[in-house]
């Protein structure tokens, strides 16, 4: 895909891969701590149910997800297999960090093992903000997410500034 | 040289040979595998490093401190009350159950007693907190083992109890509820009722689970017989809660403890299986399940009226001393050592987690077995990692 990420695709042929991408991002769960319940609650619980918004949670590997929740807390010694799981991920691809370990450090601001955010090694794409957030939140930022995807130019796709869940 | 002895030796050399091909030809290569850090079968990022040889399990190695956070040394710059917010979160699954050890521990340093009320809505949100954890374990450990429906009907029947938790605390997941010298708030109205509405629900989900996962025959062919603990080695590991019981031995801090819950004041009894093995864990925490709700249930019709709040003063500062109180969580002995110096925050705070001790077997059971029935094995002692590395 090459010459989407170039631009240089006309229009409608653009926008018909937009609403693709958009309606069937695989999602790796990169659970790491109490977030992964509540994310577990969301993708595998029947009262939230992810599948109905065309995010299917069940890539075997990185390699064949469009997108990553990172739920919970980064440590240091986690840290570069956060990173090195991103980097097997194909492009064009995406991350929710869910929760405020993953945004900031939340509660372990002054911890010496933690890592104060995620961002601070791989690019983020969405903040869900909460310790931890509900379901719903997440549901809403994956919502948020379809819908810039849907609008989404491939030029510009690194000059955005990230969503934030509100 | 003899003719015929040299043809002997001969043949004698090429039989030797031979077998020696063939035992080069079986011999397979060790192979080290990692599972994890991020593993689908592991509850989080444990890693363990196993050598195999062919299927076999010729040793394994716990990697431990992905999900270390340093409670014990944040402990040290939180105030009392602000301690409780942090360790919520050590075994995220049965949250109000990590408040309860540390809040009785200052409580006895600071030689206050919470009133009965108080021990009562504790005593009921610490087995609401268990069944919403276990209830999580009844599913997970069939999804793990290949059986998906069990973890969908675990998490419909859990938001269930999430809701009770919330609707009393504010809190689905961390309540931070309990207080030194009582509990934060009272019940709100018609709690009482919408909870006994949940506990039926939940024993439905227990005798759905015992038809659908416990008399599945895959499952009992999977788990029976397979990681036997025998009680000597499970005590000289450490092993408490669920994993000990399973092994025979009856052993149960709410009953035999006297720390400052009810139990003893209610109608319940201790499970143990004699087998040790993964179906005996199983069984075990799905026969808890019910006692807990049959405790709850109690709770619900017996509950005395009066005060949440024993009279503590605004700001707290233990006096000096040491304490150690210690409870049974749903994954097995929680307890807490604090040091005191008589400031705001304490001096030093040990934590002794259960899932530390429980995970601490694996090399021991997991040597010999074979590549399959290290899931199983692994999904059935039941460890969560923030209550491995804290």
């Amino acid at each position: 895909m090459g010459l989407v990420e170039n631009g240089k695709l006309p229009g409608p042929l653009t926008t018909l891969l937009n609403i693709s991408r958009k309606y069937s991002l695989w999602v790796y769960q990169w659970g790491l701590a109490c977030c992964a319940i509540e994310m577990g609650a969301a993708f595998a619980s029947p009262r939230y149910d992810v599948m109905r918004l065309g995010v299917i949670p069940f890539p075997a590997s990185p390699r064949q997800a469009d997108l990553v929740v990172i739920s919970g807390t980064v440590t240091d010694k986690m840290a570069p297999a956060v990173r090195r799981l991103y980097e097997q991920m194909p492009e064009p691809k995406y991350v929710i960090s869910m929760g405020s370990c993953a945004n900031c450090g939340g509660p372990y601001w002054d911890s010496y093992s933690v890592t104060k955010g995620v961002d601070q090694i791989i690019p983020v794409d969405v903040y869900v903000p909460g310790c931890p957030p509900r379901p719903e939140a997440l549901l809403e930022g994956i919502v948020l997410l379809q819908e810039r995807i849907a609008s989404e130019d491939m030029t510009d796709r690194w000059n955005r500034d990230p969503i934030v869940v509100t | 040289m003899n003719t015929e002895a040299s043809a002997q030796q001969l043949s004698y050399i090429e039989n030797q040979a031979s077998d020696a091909r063939v035992n080069i030809e079986l011999e397979t290569e060790g192979m080290t595998l990692n599972l994890g850090p991020q593993h689908p079968a592991t509850h989080g990022t444990l890693r363990i490093i196993v050598r195999l040889d062919g299927e076999q399990v010729v040793s394994a190695e716990p990697v431990m401190g992905y999900m270390h956070r340093g409670y014990e040394k944040l402990t040290e710059v939180r105030t009392y009350p602000q301690v409780t917010t942090l360790v919520n979160r050590i075994d995220w699954l049965g949250s109000f159950a990590n408040e309860v050890p540390f809040i009785l521990a200052a409580e006895r340093l600071m030689e206050v007693e919470a009133p009965a009320r108080a021990q009562w809505i504790r005593t009921a949100l610490f087995e609401l907190s268990r069944i919403a954890n276990v209830v999580l374990f009844l599913g997970d450990m069939a999804v793990q083992l290949g059986a998906t429906t069990p973890v969908f009907y675990a998490f419909r029947d859990r938001e269930f109890v999430l809701n009770q938790i919330e609707s009393v605390t504010g809190g689905r997941f961390h309540p931070n509820f309990d207080r030194i010298g009582g509990v934060k708030d009272d019940l709100p109205k018609g709690w009482i009722q919408e909870t006994k509405d949940v506990l039926v629900r939940i024993n439905s989900f227990c005798e759905e689970m015992e038809d659908l996962v416990v008399g599945n025959e895959i499952f009992q062919t999977r788990t029976r017989g397979i990681g036997i603990i025998p009680a000597d080695t499970g005590l000289a590991y450490g092993l408490s809660g669920a994993n000990i019981r399973s092994s025979g031995v009856d052993w149960d801090l709410r009953r035999d403890g006297g720390v400052g819950l009810i139990h003893d004041q209610l109608d319940w009894k201790v499970w143990t299986h004699p087998d040790g093995d993964s179906f005996a864990r199983y069984w075990v925490r799905l026969q808890e399940v019910r006692e807990s709700c049959k405790m709850v249930g109690q709770i619900l019709d017996g509950i005395p009226s009066g005060p949440i709040m024993a009279k503590v003063p605004r700001i707290i500062k233990v006096p000096p001393g040491e304490a150690y109180v210690e409870t049974e969580n749903p994954l097995g002995i929680m307890g807490y050592y604090i040091i005191s110096k008589g400031d705001l925050v304490p001096y030093r705070v040990k934590i002794r987690s259960a899932s530390f001790n429980n995970v601490s077997i694996t090399p021991w059971v997991l040597k010999g077995v074979y590549v399959p029935d290290v899931i199983s094995i692994l999904a059935s002692l039941y460890f969560i990692l923030g209550d491995i590395d804290r």
